[in-house]
């Protein structure tokens, strides 16, 4: 991490990229607990 | 968006985390997750009743979860001796990768989304069981007793030992004296199991000021109670094929396996007081891996193959 001149912080390349792979994971974790709520309750709503 | 605001509340001490996606799952412990799954798949399979295969793969993934998201708890709890263990002191917390309020967010989420998935996919009662598991082991287990009493393990094991009754539970709705017999051998077989690992770990669990049994009573006093343990736990991994839930092929495995984990606990009995290779330790540790994965694998195989051959029970 670096401060810049107009007193924000500059991300690094790795904190950067350990960022998006987290935001990528967060998603993914979500799509899949949307799917598998969804499988549910189509399997326990069926006869 | 790359620029921040300096205000701009951050994770480990104000710096931007560097955590990855590996470091979380690091934090669900995934080889005691991989026993926890099969334990629970075995708890399932051999039940009485049926799941529908869509719901019962939820139920094992929900079961996982929750396990993981012990484990995260017990990573956010136990950072300060993990940081002094050489077998832990790699993990993200004490390495700084993932910070203390980050692990305990993950562990707490991931346990409560666990305990909800497992009530919509199975019963209310198997999920009830998962938290009470979660709370056992993060609580009772790693808050109370690991740091307060050489008979942690002992304890502190049943939490480990839960899954197949909850597997089960997720089948039934209840909990039974067979699914009762499957908790038993798990809980009988951590001791040994993680005696014979503080054994030749003894320095590293005494620097962490773990009280774990060879550090308080003694080499002799803890070689003694593996082998109590290991002789007690043979015969009762077979009670599943004598009261007829596992078939006549389970019965042979866990007879032949028990006998060697019994040989395994008898050569750590003869070990040399002050052996400082520990070669016998070490052999019962790796063992005793193999004895619960062998075990539960026969128990699923005999259950849900060995009947679709015309074999089993």
């Amino acid at each position: 991490m670096t401060v810049a001149s107009d007193d924000r912080v500059r991300l690094t390349e790795a904190e950067k990229s350990a960022r998006r792979k987290r935001s990528i994971a967060i998603a993914i974790v979500l799509v899949a607990l949307v799917v598998i709520f969804y499988v549910v309750s189509i399997v326990k709503m069926a006869p | 968006m790359t620029l921040l605001d300096t205000t701009t509340p951050t994770t480990t001490g104000g710096t931007i985390s560097l955590a990855e996606p590996r470091d979380f799952i690091t934090l669900l412990k995934p080889r005691v997750m991989s026993l926890v799954v099969l334990t629970a798949v075995a708890g399932l399979v051999v039940s009485p009743g049926a799941l529908h295969p869509t719901l019962a793969v939820i139920s094992i993934l929900a079961i996982a979860v929750g396990a993981g998201a012990a484990g995260a708890l017990n990573m956010w709890y136990d950072a300060d001796i993990d940081a002094v263990m050489t077998r832990t002191a790699k993990r993200p917390v004490p390495m700084g990768r993932v910070s203390p309020e980050a692990a305990l967010s993950f562990g707490l989420i991931l346990s409560i989304l666990s305990v909800m998935l497992l009530g919509l996919a199975s019963n209310w009662f198997a999920a009830a069981f998962l938290a009470f598991t979660i709370f056992f082991y993060a609580v009772i287990y790693t808050m109370g007793l690991k740091r307060s009493t050489p008979q942690n393990i002992v304890i502190g094991g049943a939490a480990g030992a839960f899954p197949p009754m909850i597997g089960w539970a997720a089948v039934t709705g209840d909990a039974s004296v067979n699914s009762f017999i499957l908790f038993l051998i798990i809980f009988l077989w951590t001791p040994p199991h993680f005696w014979a690992l503080a054994l030749f770990k003894l320095r590293d669990y005494g620097d962490a000021g773990v009280p774990m049994l060879p550090n308080v009573a003694g080499e002799r006093s803890t070689k003694l109670q593996i082998f109590a343990y290991s002789v007690v736990l043979a015969p009762v991994a077979v009670l599943p094929w004598i009261l007829g839930f596992a078939g006549v092929a389970y019965g042979a495995v866990a007879t032949v396996l028990g006998l060697n984990f019994v040989r395994h606990a008898w050569a750590v009995l003869k070990m040399a007081d002050g052996d400082e290779r520990m070669i016998p330790a070490k052999k019962l540790f790796g063992f005793s891996i193999l004895y619960l994965f062998g075990l539960f694998a026969m128990l699923i195989v005999d259950a849900a193959i060995a009947p679709l051959l015309g074999l089993g029970a």
